[in-house]
């Protein structure tokens, strides 16, 4: 179901659980779908005793892909028309990450009804892991 | 990434939406995402990313005959500067998409690379970071814009903490 202006408000807020007790596993999965597979992201001894981390961390893209999912929830879809991200802080094998969108703005863009959401997801412990933006046609 | 050939099919949407943890039946049900506004099945909004499968000489993904820098039973001790080798390492610092037309199973793509700006600074954890960025521009089988990407990449002189 797609947003619709008159029930939208500067300010409101959808959020979502992304992810609870994120696996090595579901890393792999995005590894293997995505093409990504640098060993930073699923190889232990390559990542601790080579690369000097404590262990492996996710791949950017897995956070902001799992942040795309609460986006379309939100939004319906088919209905982004932009989404952008920075890449705050890592993400580790364990966390529990939620990602929320607020409403910036509700505008008109050529005769389209637009709203600008403000993007963030968190960790466990409040930590932003990402913060972006996204944009979104809406009905009315 | 420049790719010549980004063909769009079912089932890679499927590990895609599986691997970011999207139970959407837009992405896995034909008969679903009919009904749907779309009317078909369409990819996740990062989807484009997983390009790289197709990408030649993509350095993130292992060559066949080729030695690899991940390790097997021990580190291969084989050096690969982006990566983490040297302890500075590559990373994604931003990630940007703009969505001018719907994609489908079925299109194929082409992605086009355009030239970017890089700048340089001091960081807080660090040392000094180095950031490019690349734009890459999506078009389908009739030649249409359908992704403009923008990925921003840093370098870092040292291990992130």
């Amino acid at each position: 179901m797609a947003l619709n202006k008159s029930n939208l408000t500067v300010g409101d807020e959808h959020s979502e659980q992304i992810v609870d007790n994120l696996t090595r596993t579901q890393i792999i999965q995005y590894a293997g779908a995505s093409g990504d597979y640098n060993p930073l992201h699923t190889d232990e001894i390559f990542t601790t005793k080579v690369a000097g981390y404590p262990t492996v961390f996710a791949h950017g893209m897995l956070t902001m892909g799992m942040t795309g999912k609460m986006l379309t929830n939100y939004v319906g879809d088919g209905r982004l028309t932009k989404y952008g991200v920075r890449f705050v802080a890592q993400v580790w094998p364990g966390d529990s990450l939620t990602a929320t969108a607020t409403v910036e703005a509700i505008r008109e863009e050529d005769g389209v009804s637009l709203v600008d959401l403000a993007v963030t997801t968190v960790n466990q412990d409040g930590t932003e892991v990402i913060k972006g933006s996204a944009t979104a046609r809406i009905d009315g | 990434m420049a790719t010549e050939h980004f063909p769009i099919e079912a089932g890679h949407i499927i590990l895609f939406a599986r691997s970011v943890g999207d139970a959407n039946p837009i992405y896995y049900d034909a008969g679903a995402a009919a009904e749907t506004e779309p009317g078909h099945i369409i990819p996740p909004p990062t989807f484009v990313q997983s390009s790289a499968q197709f990408t030649e000489g993509y350095s993130l993904r292992p060559v066949i005959g080729e030695p690899w820098f991940g390790s097997g039973k021990e580190p291969t001790g084989i050096q690969r500067e982006s990566s983490g080798g040297g302890g500075g390492t590559g990373f994604h610092a931003e990630q940007h998409y703009e969505y001018h037309a719907p994609i489908q199973p079925g299109d194929v793509l082409k992605a086009v690379d355009k030239p970017g700006n890089s700048w340089e600074r001091e960081g807080r954890r660090g040392g000094s970071l180095k950031f490019n960025e690349s734009i890459t521009e999506y078009y389908n089988q009739d030649g249409v814009l359908v992704v403009t990407a923008r990925s921003v990449g840093v370098q870092t002189s040292r291990v992130v903490e």
